[in-house]
C-alpha cells in the first residue's frame, strides 16, 4: 500500500491505496465521487475526464499514486454551492446533453478550455473535445453549449457593463 | 480493468532511478506519462513486478538550446512541444505533436515515453528519424547517445538496456534554410496512424544538403527511408527528384494488411505523402528565400 494525498475539489484527502488502483476507481470507490464515469476504460472515450492541476486528463489511464500531491477537479467541483459554473449553465440552456454519460467529461474539458482561451472558435472547441466521445448529440449542441458558456463568462467578467451603469 | 499487482517507487533523483534499474532492471518498467504503459498494464500485456515512476525526477522536463541542438527532456509532454516556441527549422515538432492521440492524452503522454514504447505506429519515432535526433541513454555505467534510426530494433523493442533510461532527445538545429512536415493518415481524429510520413529537408545554395524521411506504421519499426533520403541529397528538389524519392520511400515500406488498410494501399499512401510533403516543403522553402 502507498499513501496518497490529493486535493479534490478543494478538499484534502489522505488515503492508503494499492499502487495499481487507477485514479478513476480511487475517485469513485474510495472518495465516493461518482460523477466521474467509467466509459470505455481504454483511454478512448473521455467519460472519466478530470482536471489534474487544471488540465483535463483521462483518469482511467493514470494511477492514483501518480496524482499524489496534486490538485484534482471533478464535475462535483464545478458549481460554487448553488451557483452553477457557466459551463453547466451553458449545457443546461443549450441542451448540450441527452443521456448525460459523457457530460461530466465534456464540461470539465470546456471549463479548462475557457480558462486558457476565453474566446475559442468553433474549430478550437471541436479540437478541445476531440478526446471525448458523445454518442447522442452529434456534438452540435455541445459546441453551442460551450460557446454559450464562453459568452456567459465574458459577460460576468465585465461587471455592470450589461446594466449600462457607469 | 485494472493492472496486476506491482511494487511502485517514485524516486526524486536520477541516481535513485539508476540504482533501482541496476537492482531490478529485468523485471521493472519505467513509468513516464503512462499513456501507453498503463493501457498495457490494464490489458495485462505487461506485468512488471516493479514500476519506477520518473514523474518526480527533476530536470527531465522542458526544452533548451545547447551547442547547435535543441535538447528536449525525455519527460516533456506532447502538449509542451505543441505550445513551445521552437528554433527555426524544427517546425516539424510542432506540426507532429498535435497529431498524436487526443488533447487529454497529450496532457500526460511524453515524448520520451512514446519513443521508448517503440510502437511502430508511434509518431515521434519517425520525426526523430527525419531530424537525425540523438537519444541520450543513462545507466549506472555512464551515458551514451544512440541515433534515432538505430534506437528502434523491432516492434516495441529498442536499444535500451535493462539498466538504462532515456533522459533527453537531442535534435540538431538546422544551420541553413530548412523545413519539415509530418503527414498522418488516420481513420478518425485521435487514431493511430494508418500511415505517417515525417519529412525534413535542409538546403544549401539551392540544393538539398540533407534530407530526412521517417515512416510510421508501415514496417516493424519506425523506418528510415535511407535510399530516398540519399536520392534527394544534392538535388534541387525538382519534380523528378521528388517523384523518385517517393518511389524509393514506398519501396522501403513493408506494411501489412490490417483493419486500417491493405499493404498495397498503405505503400501507395507513403508514395503520395512523400510527394505531397516534399512539394509543400519546396513551397515553404521558396517563401523563406524570396
Amino acid at each position: 500500500m502507498s499513501e496518497v494525498t490529493v486535493r479534490v475539489n478543494g478538499r484534502e484527502h489522505r488515503q492508503e491505496v494499492e499502487p495499481r488502483v487507477l485514479l478513476v476507481d480511487f475517485i469513485r470507490s474510495q472518495l465516493r465521487l461518482t460523477g466521474t464515469h467509467v466509459g470505455c476504460d481504454t483511454s478512448s472515450c473521455g467519460a472519466c475526464t478530470v482536471l489534474l492541476d487544471g488540465e483535463p486528463v483521462k483518469s482511467c489511464t493514470l494511477l492514483a499514486v501518480q496524482a499524489d500531491g496534486r490538485e484534482i477537479t471533478t464535475v462535483e467541483g464545478l458549481a460554487r454551492g448553488a451557483e452553477l459554473h457557466p459551463v453547466q449553465v451553458g449545457f443546461h440552456e443549450e441542451h448540450g446533453l441527452q443521456c448525460g454519460f459523457c457530460t461530466p467529461g465534456m464540461m470539465l474539458v470546456a471549463a479548462a478550455l475557457l480558462e486558457r482561451n476565453p474566446e475559442p472558435s468553433e474549430e478550437e472547441i471541436r479540437w478541445a473535445i476531440s478526446g471525448n466521445i458523445c454518442r447522442c448529440t452529434g456534438y452540435v449542441n455541445i459546441v453551442k453549449a460551450i460557446q454559450h458558456a464562453a459568452r456567459l463568462r465574458r459577460e460576468a467578467a465585465q461587471p455592470a457593463a450589461a446594466g449600462g451603469a457607469g | 480493468m485494472f493492472p496486476g499487482a506491482f511494487d511502485y517507487r517514485a524516486p526524486t533523483s536520477l541516481d535513485e532511478v539508476l540504482e533501482l534499474l541496476r537492482e531490478h532492471g529485468e523485471e521493472d518498467k519505467v513509468l513516464a506519462g503512462g499513456q501507453s504503459l498503463i493501457p498495457l498494464l490494464k490489458l495485462r500485456l505487461a506485468s512488471p513486478s516493479l514500476l519506477v515512476d520518473i514523474g518526480r525526477v527533476p530536470g527531465l522536463q522542458g526544452m533548451a538550446r545547447a551547442d547547435g541542438t535543441l535538447v528536449v527532456g525525455a519527460r516533456t509532454r506532447h502538449v509542451d512541444v505543441e505550445r513551445a516556441s521552437l528554433p527555426a527549422g524544427l517546425e516539424i515538432l510542432q506540426e507532429a505533436a498535435p497529431q498524436i492521440s487526443d488533447p487529454l492524452v497529450r496532457n500526460l503522454g511524453t515524448i520520451g515515453g512514446s519513443l521508448c514504447h517503440a510502437d511502430p505506429a508511434g509518431d515521434w519515432g519517425s520525426v526523430a528519424i527525419a531530424l537525425g535526433a540523438g537519444l541520450v541513454l543513462r545507466s549506472p555505467r555512464g551515458e551514451r547517445t544512440v541515433e534515432a534510426s538505430a534506437f528502434f530494433q523491432g516492434p516495441f523493442t529498442t536499444a535500451l538496456a535493462a539498466d538504462e533510461v532515456l533522459t533527453e532527445i537531442r535534435f540538431p538545429v538546422p544551420a541553413g534554410p530548412a523545413a519539415g512536415t509530418y503527414l498522418k493518415l488516420e481513420r478518425k481524429v485521435g487514431d493511430f496512424a494508418t500511415v505517417g510520413v515525417a519529412l525534413q529537408v535542409e538546403m544549401d545554395g539551392g540544393r538539398v544538403r540533407r534530407a530526412g524521411i521517417g515512416l510510421t506504421a508501415v514496417a516493424p519499426t519506425n523506418l528510415r527511408a535511407q535510399a530516398a533520403e540519399d536520392s534527394l541529397a544534392g538535388s534541387e528538389l525538382d519534380d523528378a527528384a521528388i517523384v523518385e524519392a517517393a518511389r524509393l520511400a514506398a519501396g522501403a515500406a513493408d506494411p501489412r494488411d490490417d483493419i486500417r488498410g491493405s499493404a498495397a494501399y498503405k505503400r501507395d499512401v507513403v508514395r503520395v505523402f512523400v510527394q505531397r510533403g516534399l512539394r509543400t516543403l519546396r513551397q515553404r522553402l521558396g517563401e523563406v528565400g524570396s
